[in-house]
C-alpha cells in the first residue's frame, strides 16, 4: 500500500534534505523547529491492464456521451489530437499512453469503415515536435501510417488557411482553432493530465487554439485571477477555457475526450536515481553511497554531459486511471485521480518557501532550462501546486535552487533569447511587459517564420511564460535563487544567493527572524491543500 | 619646450605595430613617439599665434597612428616630425583660454582663393590639403609646421581658435573638439531609427548629439548603442540610448526591434534605416552592413583603415556608405553648447603628465576595459609651460 504524501516537522535528528538543482542536486540542512517538508505520496499502483482500461473508458463514457464505436461511421471526417512534448515530465517509457490510447481509438475506426482520419499534435504556440518525439508519442506504428501521407503532423497555428472561427464568448473571447479539428464530424482528444492544470476543455480550446484565442485567458490579468490555475474552479484560466469550450460546443464541434493519470514513479524503484523518490531519512547505506555517487559524478561532469544524461531520462509512470466521453465529466473524474496521487493536506501558510527546481519544465524538453523558463517553473508551476491558500503567506520570501545559467537554445528559444537581452533588460513588470512589448513579438514575422518552418516556440510565448509567474512574482515579498548565475538572476529582477544559509538570512530581512520554513519536496509531484 | 614627438623611423614603426598588436598602447613605448626638448616652429604667417595646451585629449586616430596601425593613405598628407595632440584647450599669451579647430583649410595654408569647399564652408574637405605654405598635414597634430597638443606650446591661425565661456572647465573644453566631430556626424543621420556601433569617447559622444536632436534640428531619434565594457553601457544610457546591447547581441536586437527576417549567413533582410560606425574596424563595417536596412545608410564616423569586408549587401541591398570626417567651424559652436548643456566634461576619466606618456597612451587605448571614457594630458602644471 502506498504510503500518501506528509508533511515533516524538521528537528535536529533529520538529515539534510535533497533539493534538485537544475542538472544536480544540493544537500541542504533546514532549520530544525521552524521548517517543515512536504513530501509526495509513493506512487500509486499502476493499473493491471492498460489496455483493458482504455478499452472499458472508450465503451463506457462518462457524461452525455455515446461510446466511441456508436460515434464512428463511415465517411466520417475524424480528427485525433493529442497533448504535445511538454507533457509529461519527464517523458515516459514507451510505449507512451497516447500511443496506446491512439492505437485503440484507430482499430475501432477502422473497424467502423473510417478513412479520412487525421492526427494533430495539440501543441499551440510549442515548438513543433520532431519525428523522433512524434514517434515516440504515438508509436513508430501509427507514425508510419498517418505521417508519411501527411495525415499526422503538427498543428500551425500561424497558418490562416487552417484556422477557423467559431465565435466569441459572452466575455468577448475569440475561439479560434485548427480548421481541420473545427470541421471534423469528430475530435477525439487523447490527453495525459500529468498535473491538475491539464485537461478539460483546455485540451482543445487552448491545445488546437491561434494567438488570436490564446490571447483571452494567457495575460497577466487571468493569472492574476487564477488562484491558483491548478485549482480550475479558482483560475480564470480554466473559466475562460470552460466558456471557449461552450462556445466550440455550441459551434457544432463534438469531442470525445479520453484522459489519463500517471503515478508519481518519476525515478524508479531501482537504480542511481531512485533515490530521489525516498524520503531522505529512510535512505539505508546503498542510498546514500548512490546518491553520494551520483551527485559526485554530476559535479564533475561539463554541463552539456549532465544535461544528455538527464534529457534521455525516460520515467517508468504506471497509467493510474483512463477515463472518456464527455469533457467536464472526464475531466472531473480525473481531477480527482490526479488530486489522489498529488494533493497532501497542509495546515497553514510559511513565511518562507523553498524549492529545488529540477532540470525539466514543459518548455524545455530535449532542450536547455534558460532564466525565463526557470522563474515560470518556480514562480509559475511550484507556487502555484496549491489548492486554497498558497504555500507561502503573502509578502512571504520564496526561494529557488538553480543554476539559473543565462544559456539559450538557439532554435527552440529564439524570442526567449530577446525576450530576455531586450524586454527584461527594460523591466520585468508584468503588466508593462504586456502593454508595451507583446504585440511586437507575437506578431513578429520571423519568429512567426521560425514557429512555422523550424521548432521554435513562437514569438510570444516567452510572454506567457512570465505572465505564469506572475502571481507568484506579486504574491511574494522576495524571490531569491541559490546558487544561480548572478547576472541572469538579477536580470530576472531576483536576488541572488550563494547559499541557502544566506538566502534565509536575506528572508529574514524581509519577513523578520526566525521564521517559519517550508520546503516543496517536488518532483515527484506534490500539491499542497492548504487549510 | 616638452613635446612628444612623432618621427619618421621605419624600424621603430614595424616595432610599434608589433608592441601595439601585441597589447594596445604599447606602441608608445617601442614605436617612434618620444619626449623632447624642441623648439616651436616658426609662425608661418602674420595671422598665427602662440597656443599653450592646458588639456589635449588622446583619440583614437592618434592611437591609431601610435600603434602603426594607421592607413598609408595618410603619408602624403602629414608631415615629420609632427607633434600629436589635435583635441586641445589652450591658453593664448594674452591669457584667454580657447579650443583649437584643428582642421588645416585653405586659409591656414595661405592658399588663395580658398578652394570650393573651404568656400563653401567644408573645411573638413579642403581641396589643398597638402598644398600651400604648411608642410602636408591633414590637422593640426600631424603637420610639422604647427605643432600639436602634446606638448608646452604650439603655433594656430586665428581663424583656428574658439573662445571658450569663463565658467566651462578645461576638462569640458579638451570635449569640445570630439564633440564637434559628433555634432558633424549627427548632422548627416536623418533617419529616426538608428544603430551606433561602439561605445568609446567618440561612439558616446556621437550618442550624444544624436539624442540632443532638438539643438540640431533634426527629428527625435530612437537610438540602439553597443556597448561592451559595463562603465560604457552606464554611460550610453545616461546619454539618451533608447536602448543599449554587447556588440555581438546587435543583430538581434535590430532583427527584433525592426521585425526583420534573418538570413543564415545572419544578414537581415530588412535592419535599421541609418547605422553609425563610430569604430571603423572590418567587424564593425561587417555588422554594420548586416544591419542596415534597404536603401539605407551606414556612416562610417570612426577612422577606418585597409579592410577586406564583402560589400555584396552594400549592393543587393542598395545601401549607402557614407564618410564622415572631422566638422565644420559652426559645428564647434553646436558643441560648446552640448558639452555645457550636457556636463561632457564628467567623460574625462584621467589625466597625465607629459613624462608619463606611456601609461597615458596605455590607458588610452585600453580606456574601456579599464573603465575610462576620455584620457588627456595636463599640461597645466609642466615646468616648462610657465617659464
Amino acid at each position: 500500500m502506498p504510503r500518501p504524501g506528509f508533511v515533516l516537522d524538521v528537528d535536529r535528528s533529520t538529515p539534510p534534505i535533497v533539493f534538485h538543482h537544475g542538472e544536480g542536486f544540493r544537500l541542504e540542512k533546514l532549520p530544525a523547529g521552524r521548517s517543515r517538508v512536504l513530501y509526495p505520496g509513493e506512487p500509486l499502483a499502476p493499473l493491471d491492464d492498460v489496455e483493458a482500461a482504455i478499452s472499458h473508458a472508450l465503451d463506457h463514457p462518462l457524461g452525455d456521451s455515446e461510446p466511441l464505436r456508436a460515434l464512428l461511421r463511415p465517411g466520417m471526417k475524424l480528427t485525433i489530437c493529442f497533448d504535445d512534448i511538454s507533457l509529461p515530465l519527464p517523458p515516459m517509457r514507451r510505449p507512451d499512453i497516447r500511443q496506446r490510447v491512439i492505437e485503440a481509438v484507430l482499430d475501432r475506426a477502422a473497424a467502423a469503415g473510417v478513412d479520412d482520419v487525421h492526427i494533430i499534435a495539440a501543441l499551440a504556440l510549442h515548438r513543433r515536435m520532431t519525428e523522433d518525439e512524434l514517434r515516440h508519442a504515438v508509436g513508430d506504428r501509427v507514425y508510419d501510417a498517418f505521417a508519411p501521407s501527411g495525415l499526422l503532423y503538427n498543428h500551425d497555428a500561424e497558418d490562416p488557411d487552417n484556422l477557423a472561427f467559431l465565435g466569441t464568448t459572452p466575455h468577448g473571447e475569440e475561439v479560434e482553432i485548427n480548421k481541420r479539428a473545427a470541421e471534423s464530424d469528430l475530435i477525439v482528444y487523447v490527453n495525459i493530465n500529468l498535473v491538475s492544470m491539464d485537461g478539460g476543455h483546455k485540451s482543445t480550446a487552448t491545445g488546437l487554439a491561434s494567438y488570436r484565442s490564446l490571447r483571452h485567458h494567457h495575460n497577466v490579468q487571468a493569472m492574476l485571477d487564477s488562484k491558483s490555475f491548478m485549482d480550475r474552479h479558482s483560475s480564470e484560466l480554466h473559466h475562460s477555457n470552460w466558456r471557449m469550450g461552450k462556445v466550440i460546443r455550441d459551434a457544432g464541434v463534438k469531442i470525445f475526450q479520453i484522459e489519463s493519470t500517471l503515478n508519481n514513479d518519476t525515478f524508479g524503484q531501482s537504480g542511481p536515481m531512485s533515490v530521489l523518490q525516498k524520503r531522505e531519512w529512510e535512505w539505508n547505506a546503498r542510498d546514500r553511497a548512490s546518491f553520494v555517487t551520483m551527485k559526485a559524478a554530476l559535479d564533475r561532469m561539463p554541463v552539456k554531459a549532465r544535461r544528455a544524461i538527464f534529457q534521455a531520462w525516460k520515467a517508468p509512470y504506471g497509467v493510474t486511471s483512463v477515463q472518456a466521453g464527455e469533457v467536464e465529466a472526464v475531466h472531473e473524474r480525473t481531477t480527482h485521480n490526479v488530486f489522489a496521487q498529488q494533493l497532501v493536506e497542509v495546515e497553514g501558510q510559511t513565511d518562507v518557501l523553498t524549492m529545488g527546481l529540477p532540470y525539466i519544465c514543459p518548455y524545455n524538453v530535449n532542450s536547455i532550462m534558460n532564466p525565463i523558463l526557470v522563474a515560470c517553473l518556480g514562480l509559475g508551476y511550484f507556487f502555484n501546486m496549491y489548492r486554497g491558500r498558497p504555500l507561502v503567506r503573502e509578502g512571504g520570501v520564496v526561494i529557488m535552487s538553480h543554476p539559473t545559467s543565462s544559456e539559450f537554445h538557439p532554435v527552440h528559444h529564439p524570442s526567449y533569447i530577446d525576450f530576455f537581452e531586450q524586454v527584461l533588460a527594460d523591466t520585468t513588470d508584468p503588466k508593462e511587459i504586456e502593454q508595451r512589448y507583446e504585440k511586437q513579438y507575437a506578431e513578429d514575422e520571423w519568429y512567426r517564420h521560425l514557429y512555422r518552418t523550424s521548432y521554435a516556440y513562437h514569438g510570444v510565448h516567452p510572454f506567457y511564460m512570465w505572465y505564469w509567474a506572475c502571481h507568484g512574482m506579486a504574491h511574494a515579498g522576495k524571490v531569491v535563487v541559490v546558487g544561480g548565475e548572478t547576472k541572469a538572476v538579477r536580470r530576472l529582477g531576483f536576488t541572488p544567493a550563494s547559499t541557502l544559509q544566506d538566502a534565509l538570512e536575506m528572508a529574514e530581512d524581509v519577513v523578520g527572524r526566525d521564521p517559519t520554513v517550508t520546503h516543496i519536496h517536488n518532483p515527484p509531484l506534490v500539491m499542497a491543500d492548504v487549510t | 619646450m616638452k613635446a612628444l614627438l612623432f618621427s619618421r623611423k621605419p624600424a621603430r614603426y614595424a616595432a610599434a605595430m608589433v608592441a601595439g598588436a601585441i597589447r594596445p598602447g604599447r606602441g608608445a613605448k617601442f614605436g617612434p613617439l618620444s619626449l623632447r626638448d624642441v623648439d616651436l616652429p616658426d609662425r608661418p604667417g602674420d595671422d598665427w599665434v602662440r597656443v599653450r595646451p592646458r588639456l589635449a585629449g588622446i583619440c583614437g586616430s592618434d592611437l591609431a597612428t601610435i600603434d602603426g596601425h594607421s592607413s598609408r593613405y595618410f603619408e602624403p598628407i602629414v608631415s615629420f616630425p609632427f607633434v600629436p595632440g589635435h583635441e586641445v584647450v589652450g591658453e593664448l599669451d594674452d591669457g584667454s583660454r580657447v579650443v583649437v579647430v584643428p582642421v588645416l583649410s585653405c586659409v591656414t595654408r595661405g592658399v588663395t582663393p580658398p578652394c570650393a569647399q573651404c568656400q563653401a564652408g567644408h573645411i573638413n574637405l579642403c581641396e589643398r590639403i597638402a598644398y600651400g605654405h604648411l608642410e602636408p598635414g591633414l590637422q593640426t597634430g600631424f603637420c610639422e609646421s604647427t605643432g600639436g597638443g602634446w606638448s608646452t606650446a604650439m603655433l594656430a591661425h586665428t581663424s583656428q581658435l574658439v573662445p571658450i565661456p569663463d565658467d566651462m572647465s578645461d576638462e569640458a573644453a579638451v570635449l569640445v573638439e570630439p564633440t564637434a566631430c559628433a555634432v558633424h556626424a549627427a548632422k548627416q543621420v536623418t533617419a529616426g531609427q538608428v544603430a551606433v556601433i561602439g561605445s568609446g569617447s567618440l561612439g558616446l559622444l556621437t550618442l550624444a548629439a544624436l539624442t540632443a536632436h532638438d539643438d540640431l534640428g533634426g527629428s527625435p531619434k530612437s537610438v540602439l548603442v553597443t556597448a561592451k565594457h559595463p562603465d560604457q553601457r552606464r554611460w550610453a544610457k545616461e546619454l539618451g540610448a533608447t536602448a543599449v546591447c554587447a556588440p555581438d547581441e546587435l543583430e538581434r536586437n535590430v532583427r527584433a526591434s525592426t521585425g526583420s527576417m534573418k538570413l543564415d549567413n545572419g544578414q537581415l533582410t530588412g535592419g535599421i534605416e541609418a547605422v553609425v560606425d563610430c569604430v571603423g574596424s572590418e567587424q564593425s563595417l561587417a555588422q554594420a552592413l548586416r544591419i542596415v536596412a534597404p536603401g539605407g545608410t551606414v556612416h562610417l564616423v570612426g577612422m577606418a583603415g585597409q579592410t577586406n569586408v564583402d560589400l555584396t549587401p552594400l549592393w543587393h541591398r542598395e545601401a549607402a556608405l557614407r564618410g564622415v570626417y572631422a566638422y565644420e567651424r559652426e559645428d564647434f559652436d553646436t558643441a560648446v553648447e552640448l558639452v555645457q548643456r550636457l556636463d561632457l566634461g564628467r567623460l574625462v576619466s584621467a589625466t597625465y603628465p607629459l613624462s608619463r606618456y606611456e601609461d597615458a597612451i596605455e590607458h588610452a587605448a585600453n580606456a574601456g576595459s579599464r573603465g575610462a571614457v576620455k584620457v588627456a594630458f595636463d599640461l597645466r602644471d609642466e615646468r616648462e609651460r610657465n617659464w
